[in-house]
């Protein structure tokens, strides 16, 4: 019987290799002329057409602007606190724990001074603990679930928009306020943290603000990526409920519009898509009218006509560079860049100099500044979580234009739809919605 | 025992858990989360030498990582060594029962059943708000008796040092009698049959050892990691991903399943640096690369490389 | 009444879908044992070829009902392409192997050939709503249907319809049904085997391609848009026997109609009613409902 080999060799070998690498690696250090960004975004996968590949464009375009200084006044200073930015684009697909070790790598082995971007929710609540123990500034851009700041406190990390309970019940606040005859609603999401989610805060608000609506017994929650609907369709034409409740996003979205608009859904039941937005401008015409439709907020096709010198810029620079209109997660990336440089900017004036880390996440903490569309507040989470106002609109293609379009827009304040400092989001629906003001 | 595998794996201990101190942080982690795959594949690996491959042993990580998380939730157990003796029973008492079924099944219904029952945890998990859903939920910093050290290379040096009794405790097993069962059952059953052992026996206990070793695996990933969630321990990517590094280590020496996880660590570091949008085709063609030029794994490089010195 | 229509119909639309897609995954394994993952990519690969063409073809002002000449097209080059490229350059050398060894290269092929379609097609989705658009709707039982989901019944109960004839009409049937109960007396008998191997791998392959590109003007092609029909045709052809053309379409319809039920009547169970069905016939009759009987080798 043949015996096993000896690893020994193999084991010093190793070693020897693993102590080279380590003499190669190289760990950054915060320069005065150059930081290092890095901007994780989905480059594949399914979440890559409609998130990740407009995220990582609307970071561009913000961040080479920023160091060329040509973003409009009163940010057209070049730089951060004066510091070129070099980006690295990295692909947040393959789960959180492929992420988590691609974070450690970013700031361990490639020596990034900041990480701005990340779309899906897992990949946030894995990361949030190790962005704590590797002590470098994160700026989460578009990850909706309210965990984050309601579980814990950090100091290392921000989110620079509005988080997912916002949605539905901005979602549910317009419903009840702008389409009166909806007494029953039903829903259909994807059958995980994000479709469930939204359901809940969605039902739980109707309940609030419209005690005599009633939700159906039968919700579908499809499998994600299922991308067939006809029998989920048929039963929600069935169904005797006025509204349909929807948080698809990507092909399951599409598939959904495409697939139900053939058979007169949209035309008999008022449907809601909160993240509908996404799939506006690439869908053109075929998105029906009269969707209530979502962008996560002030973004994308909601505020194309707000006339502010940051909007039209943005949506100019982008269009011209990338041929169509920003959606919703260019705007949310662009964003936590210009988040960032306003911090740093900020915190040099009151260091006099480059800051430090520690500095940046003083001045970012508690922030509120003018982004491209809209005010953001850092209210929540002890300063690093931010507020934004919400809103909907209902679809209506302009055929004039020969562009997709917006009509009956309204928006709520951030306070109206984001719960106070220190209230859990279920708890603050659950108990009247407390605080909010409207 | 003078074995030449458990000098080389005490060797290994020594030079990982030293070395661990003075490499760079980024490396010592892919070392943890390797070396913990490791005892995984070391299960597989076992299974795979009677014949089988199982593409649901993803249930027993997700056990494995999910008990740790909820001992740590419900019952505040922070202690690593009683999270992980909890694990491994928990995926222990699953693999017994489990195993009385599997145990008749071979080829592709013992890999489609096995991989059956880890989409119904995934299932439940998903659906179960509760459960954290698709997010998961986080698992606080282990404790080893009472001390709470600052830093990963507690847990590191406690995942190397499982790894080595683990290797060592199926190295002796499959030297012995009822091991040796593994090659012959996947030979001729009906020839071990005659010679008055019981195949079914045979493989229960094998899927049994395997079931355990991967929850441990998966226990101390999660203690590693700080977090628990479906679609990286529970779906069939994640088994998957654990057939796919057992085929690159090789069946050849309970070693092999070290050298192969932590070389797929590294690998996906480098790969997600260099050719991002290409991983899933790094993946396809490197098994591919396995099964048709080197079916023994990676081992058998170093196996052949060091014979031909003698 | 009306909602018992509508349940048949949602049943047997989806039975549809998934019989073509898995009837090719069960003739391959029935003839040459192997499970073949890289089915997913034939199926992906029909459905973008198709909606690339017809969002060309629409672009360059070719009438819609043109895109049904593209559908048909694509899955036959797609099919043959692909699957000639496959078998003739990587399953040919692999037969001899573990059969697991072989699904786990077949898994290999198939992880490349999804990075690949990044590569060719890009990560936006493409529409070919044209097809669909075209046929417009119907009332029946009380709701709306499209036309397109209707036909794809049709699709199905002629795909079912050949493969019977093809089976037990002609000569090729029964040289295939030969090779299924025992490839190495029906090369002592004289069959070219590599042949039948080479026609019945390009055929499944064709008819993946074809699943995918019919149902393309339905959806919006999106990468990693083929993943979950194929885990569902898995559990369709191992609940109707692997091998068995009559099992898979007998499994299909089983899984669509339950799915319907359990769509329309309690929506919560929905994702189990598949996997229990599978576990329950791996359980008791694990070669499936209705395969076809192997002898045993000493």
């Amino acid at each position: 019987m043949q015996k096993a080999i000896t690893s020994n060799r193999i084991g010093t070998m190793l070693a020897a290799a693993a102590m080279s690498v380590a003499a190669v690696a190289a760990t950054g250090a915060q320069a005065k002329d150059a930081i290092k960004i890095a901007v994780p975004a989905f480059l594949s996968g399914g979440a890559a057409g409609p998130f990740g590949v407009p995220a990582r464009n609307g970071a561009e375009i913000v961040i080479d602007a920023i160091n060329k200084g040509t973003l409009p006044a009163p940010y057209n200073t070049k730089g951060f606190a004066g510091a070129t930015a070099s980006v690295d684009f990295i692909d947040e697909s393959g789960g959180s724990t492929k992420q988590v070790a691609e974070y450690r790598n970013l700031v361990q082995k490639r020596g990034m001074d900041v990480v701005i971007g990340y779309i899906s929710s897992g990949s946030c609540v894995a990361l949030a603990p190790v962005i704590e123990e590797l002590k470098t500034l994160t700026v989460l851009a578009t990850c909706g679930t309210p965990r984050i700041f309601e579980d814990h406190s950090w100091k290392y990390t921000f989110r620079t928009m509005g988080h997912a309970t916002s949605d539905n019940v901005a979602a549910a606040l317009y419903v009840a306020s702008d389409l009166p005859d909806v007494n029953t609603y039903t829903g259909i999401n994807q059958n995980y943290a994000w479709g469930q989610d939204s359901w809940r805060d969605f039902d739980l608000t109707m309940q609030q603000v419209k005690p005599s609506s009633k939700a159906s017994d039968k919700l579908q929650f499809p499998k994600i990526f299922a991308g067939q609907y006809g029998t989920e369709i048929s039963a929600l034409s069935l169904d005797k409920s006025d509204l349909v409740h929807s948080s698809f996003w990507g092909g399951d979205l599409e598939a959904f519009i495409f697939q139900g608009a053939a058979r007169g859904l949209y035309k008999k039941k008022k449907v809601v898509l909160t993240v509908g937005g996404t799939a506006s401008y690439r869908l053109g015409k075929k998105m029906p009218d009269g969707v209530v439709l979502g962008a996560r907020g002030p973004y994308g096709i909601l505020v194309r006509d707000r006339k502010t010198a940051l909007n039209e810029w943005f949506i100019n620079t982008y269009k011209n560079r990338y041929g169509t209109y920003p959606s919703g997660p260019a705007y949310q990336y662009g964003q936590a860049v210009l988040a960032t440089k306003i911090a740093f900017d900020k915190a040099a004036a009151a260091a006099g100099g480059y800051p430090t880390q520690d500095q940046v996440i003083d001045a970012f903490t508690g922030m509120e500044f003018e982004s491209f569309s809209t005010t953001v507040k850092m209210a929540l989470g002890k300063g690093h979580q931010a507020i934004t106002e919400n809103g909907y609109g209902i679809t209506k293609y302009d055929s004039e234009e020969g562009e997709p379009g917006v009509t009956d827009v309204k928006f709520f304040p951030a306070e109206c739809v984001m719960p106070p400092e220190g209230v859990s989001s279920v708890d603050w629906i659950k108990g009247g919605m407390k605080g909010a003001k409207c | 025992m003078r074995d030449r595998t458990v000098i080389g794996l005490t060797l290994g201990l020594g030079i990982c858990a030293i070395g661990g101190y003075f490499v760079p942080d980024w490396f010592m982690n892919q070392m943890m989360f390797g070396f913990a795959r490791a005892l995984a594949i070391i299960g597989l690996l076992v299974l795979w030498r009677t014949g089988l491959v199982s593409f649901g042993h993803a249930l027993y990580f997700g056990l494995g990582a999910y008990t740790v998380a909820l001992m740590d939730i419900n019952l505040g157990v922070t202690d690593a060594f009683v999270r992980l003796a909890g694990a491994m029973l928990v995926t222990g008492i699953i693999g017994v029962l489990l195993g009385y079924i599997l145990r008749n099944y071979r080829d592709i219904f013992f890999a489609m059943l096995s991989l059956a029952f880890s989409m119904v945890l995934y299932g439940i998990l998903v659906k179960t708000e509760a459960l954290g859903s698709t997010d998961g939920f986080p698992v606080s910093a282990p404790t080893f008796m009472g001390a709470a050290p600052e830093g990963k290379y507690y847990l590191f040096v406690l995942i190397c040092v499982v790894g080595w009794v683990s290797a060592v405790l199926v190295h002796s097993y499959l030297q012995s009698t009822l091991g040796r069962l593994t090659t012959a059952v996947r030979d001729n059953e009906i020839r071990v049959e005659y010679l008055g052992y019981s195949v079914a026996r045979a493989i229960h206990i094998k899927y049994v050892i395997s079931a355990v070793l991967t929850g441990a695996a998966g226990a101390l990933t999660a203690m590693a990691l700080g977090q628990v969630d479906p679609d990286s321990m529970v779906n069939w990517t994640a088994s998957g991903e654990l057939v796919f590094v057992t085929i690159l280590s090789g069946p050849g020496s309970v070693a092999a399943p070290f050298i192969g996880s932590l070389i797929f660590e590294l690998l996906r570091t480098y790969a997600s640096e260099w050719a991002p949008h290409a991983w899933q085709m790094i993946v396809g063609g490197t098994l591919l690369a396995v099964i048709f030029f080197l079916p023994g794994g990676l081992w058998s490089i170093a196996a052949r490389a060091l014979r031909g010195r003698k | 009444m009306e909602t018992l229509i509508t349940i048949v119909l949602d049943g047997l639309q989806y039975s549809s879908y998934l019989f073509i897609v898995s009837v090719g995954l069960t003739v391959i394994f029935g003839v040459m044992k192997i499970l073949n993952v890289t089915h997913a990519s034939f199926f992906t690969w029909g459905a973008y070829t198709a909606a690339f063409f017809i969002g060309k073809f629409s672009e360059m002002g070719w009438p819609d009902a043109f895109g049904f000449v593209i559908i048909f097209a694509s899955a036959a080059v797609v099919g043959l392409v692909l699957g000639l490229l496959i078998e003739r350059g990587l399953l040919r050398h692999m037969y001899e192997r573990d059969e697991v060894l072989i699904v786990l290269a077949t898994f290999g092929l198939f992880l490349m050939l999804e990075d690949l379609i990044l590569l060719v097609f890009g990560v936006n989705p493409y529409f070919a709503y044209q097809p669909m658009a075209l046929l417009e709707s119907v009332e029946v039982g009380g709701i709306t249907r499209d036309v397109y989901g209707l036909t794809l019944i049709g699709l199905a109960a002629l795909v079912a319809l050949a493969c019977w004839y093809g089976q037990n009409r002609t000569k090729w049937g029964k040289l295939l049904i030969a090779v299924i109960y025992d490839r190495e007396m029906s090369e002592a008998m004289g069959i070219n085997v590599t042949v039948v191997y080479v026609v019945t791998f390009v055929i499944g392959a064709v008819l993946g391609a074809l699943g995918g590109a019919y149902i393309a003007p339905t959806v919006s092609v999106t990468p990693g848009f083929g993943v979950d029909v194929i885990v569902l045709s898995f559990a369709v052809v191992v609940i109707g026997g692997m091998g068995s053309i009559p099992g898979a379409l007998i499994g299909s319809i089983l899984v669509g109609l339950l799915r319907a039920l359990a769509v329309h009547k309690l929506p919560e169970i929905e994702l189990f009613v598949v996997f229990a069905v599978m576990a329950i016939v791996l359980v008791f009759r694990p070669e499936g409902l209705f395969a076809p009987a192997k002898p045993r080798k000493i």
